[in-house]
């Protein structure tokens, strides 16, 4: 009987070993370990032995039955572990091929700007506001300190439908329709179309964008206006971008003043991209004019506040590197999907 | 503005500043410079040399071989082809080693042109003589260079000296970006004051002397000013016995500078003292003048006058003229006339520098369509008490120059003199405007050097007339920052009260429809608010629609540019056929903008602008395509309900039998359509178009962020399939309107998923199949509660005579 166990487990491991795929492998187990198996005949023929060597045999049984359980298992790992191989080593793609996309559209670069530039602001607390583009002469001159005959008309090209309403050349006159609704402190920002009577071509357009922004409060100083626009340049261009306020003249502030930032290209050392300077202008600003307090409903002793103005198309062509501003308005396709 | 250093310097002594230097802190004081250019750059080893010798090239006709004295003891040997030299003749001579500007033919090289030492035709030169031109200038602004050939110095020349000293080019000239406030900086005398200011040196203004003979000028002309609104001071004096000449090389020196060409000493004054005090002033030839008197007075109606160019000038009651007992002799501040301008002829001379009203000036000169040097100054509105000043110093230089006898006395009316403000010194105002804690010391100190006074007594700031831009604290307080320096202006955040950032609920929905947009692949257009009228019968507008009444630009740009669009749509299809003739495929654009509806033609009152959200796309994609957009974005802004699509929308521009208007609880909220194709082929598109149009202020009236949690349902949903058989004329809208009356509480959603028309159904009909999915909230539904719910529907459907394929 010995033996015979002896001879099963040799033929059932040289079998095993000689199994090369998962089908004979249960082959094996099926013909030694299975219902009719020879293992299986092995203990069925117990009761052919004596009594008291019964439960030794059945040890040994027992034995060799696990001895093969190990060894089909182990073969079965190692199969499957072959056969896994082999279907990744046949799986392989070729990764480089064409990316199967999802059409999705893309934002204008002017909104991708204006929407950072709303971020920035949000976060300082402020509201973002609009006002009518076809506006009230009132609101786009005379309430901002430029009189009729004012030369500053004259420069900034306006287009009339009569004499009483233009198309508005600034977003300033929100700043007045802000300050007439008598409800102080204000934080404004006031996205929005412009227009002035300019011919097309790479550099000019008789419609672009400006964002006006407006502070008005009590104890309101030009250094806390130098703060919050340095504040905005970095958030703007990098934490590392320095900015210089040089004076200026508008009407509607006093002190009033352009802010220049350091060249986001070359760090200020000066390039093609700023024309060697270093530095680029970026808005106008200032104290927001008494006179034009007063007009609003607002006593310029008691109030004070500054305002700034930033073309939206200058930061989207500079922060873009876009060199005609005529492809904002083409609306080409292969423009459009670059942002 | 331009002005060259050299003059600022002469006006400023102790001013010793590269040209860098200066323009950064003059910037920072608030003189903007845009630029400079350095008229020496590209001139080096120039000397001046005189011509010893000149013998003939032997093997060249054209050539000519000179020996010349730099002034460094041995003659050195040029050759050139220059015809005009001579023996004895003091030239510029470059150096073995130095540069010149550029060539013969006035064309400059960038880094100029380095002269080495070579052989001509075989001979050995060591250097070169050059022209005018070759030095980075013109004959415009030195007269005596020859027209052709190498320039030829004055007999007392000093040989072996800098020959671009001698030519005044060591200079620079600045370009700088004035503002309007600052009328008095549009003189070389205001710059020098701030540049004085700038660098804390002195100002030495020129010193004016008194001129003239013993004559008296009211013996040779009387001045009457009729409107003196508009002339506030008219100055005038006589120079007698002229004599014209070139004027010395120190003025034609600093005009050429400044781009402004020397003519002869009367003309040179006039632009000289124009660019010193920013002053214009007007020379007429004053036997010319009738009744030997100037009557300033306005035109009167349809008065025409030819001007000094020759031109004959449209005049009316506007505008201010300078005349003669008979006739005008010229328009005020703007030109003089044909009739009495200088000649060579010229005797004696009638001088004149006034005071006209800016703005009637810049009104005049825009009506007659006339803009002149003089009158681009006048119209900034100039300080009256300058105008003697400048009168004086040009009879100054007349004298100086020897070129006529100046008469005794002015003439000068002026029946209210501007006197200069009084504006109260108040520091601490200034500080807390500022942000700064500057002391009262330091500001006096800023005043002082940009002659501001100060009377201590009353604590008053005295203004002087020629700052008229200096009116209130603001005004004062600027000029303490500039001189203070913007730089050191503390940064701060302001800390009051705080408020909260936010968008306003419009802009937020149209946040979502331009991310809703995206997401179904259109990108971000933007079009012109203006357009042309001709766009109407492009899109086959009818020529009584309210849509052609439009806000119209009364100047505008061009008539492409004149109408307030009134409708969206052209913009987008000039976009997607721009897209189409570049050969784009699928394009999908949208655009978010305004249209203009007049409340009134011609307006009166300020229009409505109502933004629309425009989708347009061709190429991949269908009808069904956009309208899922369209409904995509409804429901992300909580627009639940049913969404109505009418057929019967009446767009002349869409195809008749694919558009519909879009309503929302009843109310139109766009429309959406293929795009008719008369009107694709008006774009240039051959494709078809599809094109959906919402109107946002309806949507914001309708849209909400709220939002309420529904129970998700724990029991499970049962379904229904139907098919049927449909006449074509009955929409899929109506079956599904069946579907939502009749369907009862526990019919959950339904799907339609199968449409069929063609040979397998009887012409005039349709196929349609509908699922249908029930579901009870409390409760596991029943087989009843199906049958009874289908039953009505069916029954409902079998009644609009739809056939039930069972």
């Amino acid at each position: 009987m010995k033996e015979k166990l002896q001879k099963i487990k040799e033929e059932a491991m040289n079998r095993i070993a000689a199994s090369d795929d998962l089908t004979k492998l249960n082959d094996v187990r099926v013909a030694v370990l299975g219902k009719k198996g020879e293992l299986t005949a092995v203990l069925k023929s117990m009761k052919d032995v004596l009594p008291e060597e019964r439960p030794a045999f059945g040890q040994l049984v027992n034995e060799v039955r696990s001895e093969i359980e190990d060894k089909l298992e182990n073969a079965k790992k190692a199969l499957e572990a072959k056969e896994l191989e082999l279907r990744l080593q046949n799986e392989v793609i070729d990764v480089t091929l064409p990316a199967k996309k999802n059409k999705v559209g893309h934002r204008h670069p002017n909104t991708i700007a204006l929407e950072e530039v709303e971020r920035i602001f949000i976060g300082m607390g402020y509201e973002v506001v609009e006002g009518p583009e076809v506006e009230l002469d009132y609101y786009n001159f005379e309430a901002l300190n430029i009189p009729a005959n004012h030369p500053a008309k004259d420069e900034q090209d306006t287009f009339y439908i009569n004499n009483e309403i233009v198309l508005r050349t600034q977003t300033s006159p929100v700043q007045v329709r802000e300050m007439e609704k008598g409800k102080l402190p204000i934080r404004m920002i006031a996205p929005g179309r412009v227009f002035r009577a300019d011919e097309v071509d790479a550099t000019h357009s008789p419609s672009f964008h400006q964002i006006e922004g407006l502070v008005i409060d009590k104890h309101i100083t030009f250094s806390d206006l130098k703060g919050t626009l340095e504040e905005f340049a970095r958030e703007l261009f990098g934490p590392d971008t320095k900015v210089k306020f040089r004076p200026h003249h508008f009407p509607f502030t006093e002190p009033s003043a352009e802010m220049d930032v350091t060249c986001f290209k070359c760090g200020g050392k000066g390039c093609r991209f700023c024309k060697g300077e270093g530095w680029i202008e970026i808005l106008g600003c200032g104290m927001v004019h008494p006179r034009v307090l007063r007009m609003s409903g607002i006593d310029p002793e008691e109030y004070s506040g500054f305002a700034f103005g930033v073309g939206l198309e200058r930061i989207a062509l500079l922060k873009y590197e876009i060199d005609d501003m005529r492809l904002l308005y083409e609306n080409d396709d292969r423009f459009l999907k670059q942002f | 503005m331009n002005t060259s250093l050299a003059w600022i310097k002469a006006l400023v002594p102790g001013l010793s500043v590269t040209e860098q230097e200066y323009m950064d802190a003059m910037t920072l004081s608030g003189s903007k410079v845009e630029g400079y250019k350095k008229l020496d750059a590209d001139l080096d080893k120039i000397v001046i040399g005189q011509i010893k010798g000149i013998k003939p090239h032997p093997d060249a006709d054209k050539l000519i071989i000179c020996q010349v004295d730099v002034g460094a003891g041995e003659n050195i040997q040029i050759v050139t082809g220059a015809p005009n030299v001579s023996e004895g003749d003091k030239v510029p001579v470059v150096l073995e080693g130095g540069r010149v500007a550029g060539g013969h033919d006035g064309n400059l090289t960038p880094g100029g042109i380095k002269i080495k030492k070579g052989k001509l035709r075989g001979v050995e030169s060591c250097g070169m003589m050059c022209s005018i031109e070759e030095l980075g200038s013109a004959r415009d602004f030195y007269p005596e260079a020859p027209e052709y050939g190498i320039y030829i110095f004055e007999p007392d020349a000093k040989v072996g000296s800098d020959a671009i000293e001698a030519l005044g080019l060591h200079d620079a000239v600045f370009e700088y970006e004035i503002t309007s406030n600052r009328v008095d900086c549009f003189a070389v005398l205001g710059i020098a004051r701030e540049a004085a200011a700038t660098f804390h040196k002195e100002f030495k203004p020129p010193v004016v002397t008194k001129t003239g003979n013993d004559e008296d000028v009211n013996d040779y002309i009387k001045v009457t000013v009729k409107d003196h609104e508009l002339c506030s001071r008219y100055t005038a004096r006589v120079v007698k016995n002229i004599h014209l000449a070139p004027s010395p090389k120190w003025m034609q020196h600093r005009l050429s500078a400044q781009g402004i060409r020397p003519i002869n000493n009367l003309v040179d004054i006039t632009n000289y003292v124009m660019l010193e005090y920013g002053q214009p002033m007007h020379a007429y030839d004053l036997d010319t003048i009738a009744g030997k008197e100037i009557i300033v007075r306005r035109a009167s109606a349809d008065e025409t006058f030819v001007t000094l160019d020759g031109q004959e000038r449209k005049l009316d009651e506007s505008v201010l003229m300078i005349c003669d007992a008979d006739k005008p002799v010229g328009i005020a501040g703007i030109m003089g006339g044909e009739n009495s301008m200088i000649t060579d002829n010229v005797k004696t001379m009638l001088f004149e520098a006034a005071c006209f009203d800016g703005t009637n000036i810049r009104l005049s000169s825009k009506k007659i369509g006339l803009r002149t040097d003089a009158s681009s100054i006048f119209e900034k509105g100039l300080d009256p008490n300058n105008a003697m000043e400048a009168m004086d110093r040009a009879c100054q230089l007349i004298e100086e120059l020897g070129a006529g006898e100046v008469v005794g006395g002015a003439v000068d009316i002026y029946p209210v003199k501007k006197e200069g403000r009084r504006i109260p010194f108040e520091p601490e105002k200034y500080n807390r405007l500022l942000g700064t804690e500057i002391s009262k010391e330091d500001m006096l100190s800023y005043f002082k050097r940009l002659e501001l006074g100060y009377d201590e007594a009353s604590n008053e700031l005295l203004i002087p007339s020629w700052r008229q831009d200096l009116e209130c604290d603001a005004d004062i307080a600027e000029e303490v920052a500039r001189f203070f320096g913007y730089d050191n202006i503390p940064t701060t955040l302001p800390n009051g009260e705080a408020t909260t950032g936010k968008l306003s609920f419009k802009l937020r929905i149209e946040e979502v429809a331009r991310d809703i947009a995206e997401f179904c692949g259109f990108s971000q257009g933007m079009c012109y608010s203006f357009e042309s009228p001709k766009v109407f019968d492009k899109l086959l507008i009818p020529e009584d629609s309210d849509l052609r009444k439009t806000v119209t630009i009364s100047n505008p740009l061009g008539e492409d540019f004149s109408i307030m669009r009134t409708i969206s749509l052209n913009g987008m299809l000039t976009s997607l056929s721009t897209n189409y003739n570049r050969r784009n495929k699928d394009v999908r654009l949208y655009e978010l903008g305004n249209i203009y509806l007049p409340k009134q033609v011609p307006v009166t009152e300020l229009p409505e602008e109502r933004m629309q959200f425009t989708l347009g796309m061709y190429g991949e994609g269908d009808f069904f395509t956009l309208k899922g957009v369209v409904e995509e974005f409804l429901t992300k802004i909580g627009m639940h309900e049913k969404i109505e699509y009418d057929p019967n929308a009446g767009k002349p521009y869409l195809h008749p039998g694919r558009q519909a208007n879009i309503s929302y609880a009843s109310k139109v909220i766009g429309y959406i359509g293929e795009v008719h194709p008369t009107v694709a082929s008006n774009y240039a598109i051959k494709d078809r178009v599809y094109v959906a149009v919402l109107d946002m202020p309806e949507i914001v009236s309708q849209a909400s962020f709220d939002r309420k949690y529904q129970g998700i349902a724990k029991f499970p949903a049962a379904t229904r399939d139907i098919s049927m058989v449909v006449p074509r004329n009955i929409l899929a809208g109506d079956i599904e309107k069946v579907f939502d009356s009749k369907g009862g509480a526990y019919l959950e959603s339904y799907k339609l998923f199968d449409i069929y028309e063609g040979t397998q159904i009887r012409l005039g009909y349709k196929s349609l199949a509908y699922s249908l999915t029930f579901r009870g909230k409390e409760k596991n539904l029943e087989e009843a509660d199906i049958t009874g719910a289908m039953d009505k529907i069916l029954k409902e459907l079998e009644g609009m005579g739809i056939e039930l394929r069972k």
